[in-house]
């Protein structure tokens, strides 16, 4: 996992409430074995018309998008599957952060488990991403801050646990892997 | 000692490191159960780290997500047409074979959604923490276990060591009461309950479903009702075990028998939350004034009683997009609109029971011409009942698709797709754009209200079909 202790891009916008990892990825581009390449079926039924050509009017189709790593979406993103497909694919397109008011618990869960930054902010503050496309806005995993491009601060929630593993790049499965003895202890106390 | 909840009460049984400021718990998982679609990637994981399964007889695995229900591509010698399918199957058996792992062939006659087959065979049992890569594990809470979906990452992690790292979630008691009315199931009371709290009501909280109303419901609709927790966004659903439970649990294969019972209930017996135990939160629902339910937009939330009228809020743009891809308008009914697809399916309502329900609709019926009705049972154990008890040959007979189990138009990954455009009245869990196919319009409702629909060609009124 790649190690993000701060973060400054231009954002992109995409406003709907409820985005579901149905929306993120749909589910007839899950049958892969692999997690690599799923960039290309990010939003797939939003970015491309029924002929598989691009929208040009979708936003990730737009020039503006390009090398954007920060995407500011509508309330409650993420409901739905537990499909880790979804965080993949926004990784595999390049973006490192998603912003809402509410992310659904799988797949923030998810994010954080692949260094992608779920951040929650308050009502005010996604109004303000949301009105203002493109905005350069920074994330600081250390102060736990987002900071927008006149230099508003906003304090947002991370775990000190999921904080510590995204700035060091650390993954969850070796920190599990050093809990074996108390592991077995547990097995063994219980046992019948 | 203070009064606990149930969910307390599984939580801490199953804390092997307590949660700290800084750090999760390490939460043992007593069941883990995988399918084709979400575990590839977690065994490459362990492979490249040459790691083991912990625990093998802990973790079992069947086929369905992606699975045909083509009766000739599983038992006909007729290859599995979709070759990346056919890969993660072929996969499944690899991994499972290398790994020590239980598997569920394609031909094995046990085989099901997974979150019909635990069940059914007396996996799922009360107390238990289980998990698995799809986020309807939640369905397993009805038998009072605290279960719920995770991602691949995770998927590797309990592969591996048997435990997740956890944050203890809330909890968040509904209380239920007033008797169903005439045909009103399980399906229209969730659906009533989402729409009261909301899709994302649920979010960060484990729901304990209470009350006369879910202590008088049978196991299959306790398991529909927990089901949809997902829906409104909790991490888990629950119902405190009781003799309904009890009396399910020893007619299956492998719950405890014999003396290994007797250790059990008494276990069993002591999950109830105390009396006087507090929740985070609670919310008291009248069942009594539920109708049939129905959804009309693209999320579970947007629902109406089926004779009701499709709401018209002002200067709501989610709305608005809603409604533009579901081709509806504020203010009109949904009864009587014509129809294209009806699915009877999936983990939340193909089980023997919703397969009679719907049979008993359909008797002496035929399904509309220009309808097309899709009939997939939730394992092939209820396959075989449904066809020794006749209810397969009413469904053939009105003119419907009679086909193998799996997950199949619930998330249309298999080749099962409703056509852009069409609509489907569907006994899934999710009206999302597309999830039945690019363009597809999902209707969520009741078995019986799906084969009202597949009778007269349009949304109807199942109460109309019942004596
Ligand atoms: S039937 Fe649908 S909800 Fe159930 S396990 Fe299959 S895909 Fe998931």
């Amino acid at each position: 996992m790649q190690p993000i202790r701060t973060l400054t891009s231009r954002t992109v916008v995409l406003p709907g409430s409820n985005i579901d990892t149905d929306q993120i990825i749909p589910a007839r581009f899950l049958t892969t074995t692999t997690r690599d390449g799923l960039g290309q079926h990010l939003f797939a039924d939003w970015r491309y018309d029924a002929a598989g050509a691009p929208r040009p009017e979708f936003v990730l189709n737009r020039p503006e998008a390009a090398g954007c790593e920060i995407l500011v979406a509508g309330r409650n993103i993420g409901c739905g599957s537990s499909r880790e497909h979804a965080p993949w694919a926004l990784m595999d397109f390049g973006f490192r952060a998603v912003i809402s008011t509410e992310i659904a618990d799988i797949f923030r869960g998810n994010s954080l488990k692949n260094g992608l930054l779920p951040v929650v902010v308050d009502e005010a503050t996604h109004a303000r991403l949301v009105a203002s496309p493109g905005s350069l806005v920074t994330l600081d995993l250390e102060t736990r801050t987002l900071r927008l491009d006149d230099g508003t601060a906003v304090p947002f929630p991370l775990e000190n646990f999921a904080r510590y593993c995204l700035m060091n790049g650390t993954d969850e499965l070796g920190y599990l892997l050093a809990q074996a003895e108390r592991i077995s202890a547990f097995e063994a106390a219980r046992a019948p | 000692m203070t009064p606990r909840t149930l969910f307390e009460k599984i939580w801490s049984a199953h804390e092997v490191v307590a949660e700290t400021a800084d750090t999760p718990a390490v939460l043992y998982i007593d069941l883990h159960l995988t399918h084709e679609v979400t575990t590839p990637q977690a065994y490459t994981v362990l492979r490249q780290r040459g790691l083991k399964v912990r625990n093998p007889s802990r973790t079992f695995a069947t086929m369905d997500h992606s699975t045909p229900t083509d009766t000739a591509q599983i038992f006909g010698g007729v290859p599995i047409r979709d070759s990346s399918a056919a890969r993660q199957v072929a996969e499944l058996e690899k991994n499972c074979a290398e790994f020590g792992i239980e598997l569920l062939k394609l031909k094995d006659p046990a085989r099901g959604i997974v979150h019909i087959v635990g069940p059914e065979l007396g996996l799922t049992q009360p107390g238990q923490t289980i998990v698995c890569g799809d986020s309807h594990t939640s369905t397993h809470g009805a038998f009072g276990a605290l279960a719920f979906g995770i991602g691949t990452t995770e998927v590797g992690h309990v592969l591996a060591t048997q435990c997740l790292l956890q944050r203890k979630p809330k909890t968040f008691a509904l209380n239920v009461s007033g008797a169903l009315g005439h045909g009103v199931t399980a399906k229209d009371l969730v659906l009533g309950i989402i729409h009261r709290i909301g899709v994302s009501g649920g979010t960060g909280h484990v729901l304990e479903y209470r009350g006369a109303t879910i202590e008088a419901l049978g196991m299959d609709e306790r398991m529909t009702v927990c089901n949809m927790s997902i829906e409104a966004g909790a991490k888990a659903g629950l119902i405190a075990p009781d003799a309904t439970t009890y009396a399910y649990l020893r007619a299956t294969p492998r719950a405890p028998s014999g003396a290994a019972l007797e250790a059990a209930l008494a276990h069993w017996q002591s999950l109830p939350s105390d009396p006087g135990a507090t929740y985070d939160r609670s919310v008291d629902i009248d069942a009594a004034s539920l109708a049939p339910m129905i959804t009309y937009g693209t999320h579970p939330g947007m629902s109406i009683a089926i004779d009701g009228t499709v709401p018209s809020p002002a200067g709501d743009p989610v709305h608005d997009k809603a409604l533009r891809y579901m081709g509806l308008a504020g203010g009109e009914p949904l009864l009587g609109r014509p129809v294209n697809v009806v699915f009877l399916g999936s983990c939340t309502n193909a089980r023997l029971s919703d397969l009679r329900a719907a049979a008993r609709v359909l008797r002496g019926h035929k399904v509309a011409r220009h309808v097309r009705f899709l009939v997939v049972p939730g394992s092939q154990s209820i396959k075989r009942a449904a066809e020794a008890e006749g209810l397969a040959q009413v469904f053939i007979d009105a003119g419907a698709e009679w086909r193998e189990s799996g997950c199949s138009m619930c998330l249309g990954m298999n080749g099962d797709l409703v056509p852009a455009g069409e609509y489907c009245v569907s006994t899934s869990n999710r009206n999302f754009e597309g999830r039945q196919g690019v363009g597809a319009r999902t209707l969520l409702a009741s078995p019986l209200t799906a084969a009202a629909a597949a009778i007269e060609g349009r949304v109807a009124d199942p109460r109309q079909y019942l004596a």
